[in-house]
């Protein structure tokens, strides 16, 4: 037993995914205060994972490791999981930290399942010890929890954004292993057969650096045009509450919240949303937030940088056409 | 094809959640109680299907003897039964409520066939675990997919959709028995009527009563995490106020010249 801590590292783009990195910033803290090396599994495709694990130089790791299996792809959540499972056992880290995105706490899950092992999922702090103490986010992070894992191997997640990414100063590229785990036709059963790109052009929700977002202060359907302008005006994208999406005033893929997605815009512009904590830690994550609603005292006002009070139906065709007078759109 | 959704009663959380003076739970004495959304949208597409192809659905929790609501309410919009798994409402961890829960289904397919689908919620809208589905799968031997938004029931076996990463979608298609969980926006889920509830009111619910145990994972205390509650910067009335607008769009540098 190496007793290392083994962090999960997924790419986006053929780089660590900046989830992956904030893990890994946990990670670090766990292996600095228990003692141990910090040790990272690429979770990639063998044609980009050692590329990637040469990228991880500065990050504190002494050894990366890539799984070599001529079929495993990223496509395969049991075959990873039986990947990654065997690695633990190779290795015996004293625990495993990962990214806590949807695909990340989906891994885990499957190791802890396999290897009948606890998980604790969306940590934002660990303490090592005999039994380790966790802080972890509940109702996507609007609460918090302080916890016990007991367990001889801590399978950890790490909710995103909630660690900034630290780099350190003058490590090393990590040394590359390569591990060529033992697959079976079942761990492999499970997998993408299709893929499909989104339907819907423009700038994605989850990229866009301004995001328009609608609650039930824009009344109907229709009602959307003025974000929509707005949104055409500053290449953003529009989304909107649970309250927008479950009324069939927006299709479910637009719903910024708890049940939909979390947004890091440059600015984050809420119309007519008075703010439930379950759309707040969907959109908290924003650099700036406008609210425009016609209540002052609605609790969205509470997060928000910014304010204009009155209705969005007069303020919004104000705004975008005070940005064509200025012939500062992009459309 | 046999379906059996498992959900969890939560509380109906606003905008605030309060917690009891010791921080051990939320204070739930002026909260209402609900299943978590992505499994109000399980629970809807179990009769969706059922509808669409025949069989029969059955609705299980672990829960307090007050979760009989939740059970309720899911035949009231057409689950056919119910099962409850009684806890004396201390929490349990996933590894524990996964082993009940794969326990209760034993006896369940024993009694009464195997289950075609098993359908869950991707996670819960309150200790948000991310993976009681995936043990529940692992333990009896089936496949397992997560985050779906789409389910097509085929001969012997199911396809489902999910969004990808980067956007799009990632199809799968796996033979049946399956587990699956699901997310909100899968379907719109209907509103029960009149006639629904009275006849889920008068159903039979199947009880039984695990012994609480450990899964390694356990609360020592809740709080509410430091909020920086800003009073925002009122910067206009009215569609008045665009030109400060417009003026902050381009100091943040969002503007297009």
């Amino acid at each position: 037993m190496s007793g290392a801590v083994l962090a999960l590292v997924s790419l986006a783009g053929g780089v660590p995914e900046r989830a992956s990195l904030e893990a890994l910033t946990l990670a670090r803290r766990l292996a600095t205060a228990s003692g141990a090396p910090l040790e990272a599994v690429i979770v990639a495709d063998g044609s980009v994972a050692p590329s990637a694990a040469a990228a991880l130089s500065g990050a504190g790791v002494t050894t990366a490791v890539v799984v070599d299996h001529a079929s495993l792809t990223v496509d395969q959540p049991d075959g990873w999981a039986a990947a990654v499972a065997q690695v633990v056992e190779s290795r015996g880290p004293a625990a495993v930290v990962g990214p806590g995105t949807e695909r990340g706490n989906e891994l885990l899950a499957r190791v802890a399942a396999r290897m009948d092992l606890p998980m604790a999922a969306n940590c934002i702090s660990v303490e090592p010890g005999d039994r380790y103490r966790l802080t972890r986010q509940r109702w996507a992070g609007s609460l918090l929890e302080d916890c016990w894992l007991d367990a001889p191997t801590r399978l950890i997640t790490v909710a995103p954004n909630a660690v900034p990414v630290e780099a350190v100063d003058g490590s090393p590229a990590p040394a590359i292993v390569s591990f060529a785990p033992t697959l079976t036709d079942a761990d492999l059963a499970v997998h993408v057969t299709s893929r499909e790109a989104s339907e819907r052009g423009g700038v994605s929700l989850g990229d866009a650096k301004v995001v328009i977002g609608g609650g039930r202060g824009v009344g109907s359907s229709e009602g959307f045009a003025d974000l929509e302008e707005l949104a055409g005006l500053l290449g953003g994208a529009v989304g909107g509450s649970r309250v927008v999406t479950s009324a069939g005033w927006r299709p479910h893929a637009d719903q910024i919240g708890q049940t939909g997605l979390r947004i890091a815009p440059d600015i984050y512009i809420a119309c007519g949303i008075s703010g439930a904590i379950q759309h707040i830690v969907g959109c908290k994550a924003a650099k700036h937030i406008l609210a425009i609603n016609t209540d002052a005292e609605a609790p969205i006002m509470g997060v928000a940088d910014y304010a204009v009070i009155g209705d969005l139906h007069t303020v919004l065709p104000a705004i975008s056409a005070e940005i064509r007078r200025r012939g500062a759109g992009r459309a | 094809m046999n379906i059996l959704v498992c959900v969890k009663r939560v509380p109906a959380t606003g905008g605030r959640i309060v917690l009891t003076a010791d921080g051990s739970d939320i204070d739930t004495r002026y909260l209402g109680f609900t299943v978590s959304p992505h499994e109000e949208c399980a629970v809807e597409e179990a009769v969706r299907i059922v509808e669409a192809h025949g069989g029969t659905s059955a609705v299980l929790t672990l829960g307090p003897a007050a979760a009989e609501e939740q059970l309720r309410d899911a035949m009231a919009i057409g689950i056919d039964r119910a099962i409850l798994l009684e806890t004396d409402g201390r929490d349990w961890d996933p590894v524990a409520t996964a082993g009940a829960i794969v326990e209760a289904i034993r006896v369940q397919e024993a009694a009464s066939g195997p289950f075609d689908l098993i359908l869950f919620g991707n996670e819960s809208a309150d200790s948000g675990g991310f993976q009681v589905g995936i043990r529940t799968a692992a333990a009896l031997g089936r496949p397992c997919v997560t985050g779906v938004k789409s389910l097509q029931p085929g001969d012997g076996r199911i396809a489902a959709r999910r969004e990808a990463p980067a956007g799009g979608w990632e199809s799968f298609e796996v033979p049946l028995p399956a587990v699956v969980s699901v997310k909100e926006g899968i379907n719109l889920p209907r509103y029960p009527s009149i006639p629904g509830r009275l006849r889920a009111k008068k159903k039979d619910v199947e009880r039984s009563s695990p012994a609480w145990r450990s899964g390694g994972l356990e609360k020592i205390t809740l709080r509410l995490p430091k909020e920086e509650v800003t009073a925002a910067e009122v910067i206009g009335r009215g569609p008045e106020a665009a030109p400060a607008v417009v003026d902050l769009l381009a100091r943040i540098g969002v503007l297009g010249r």
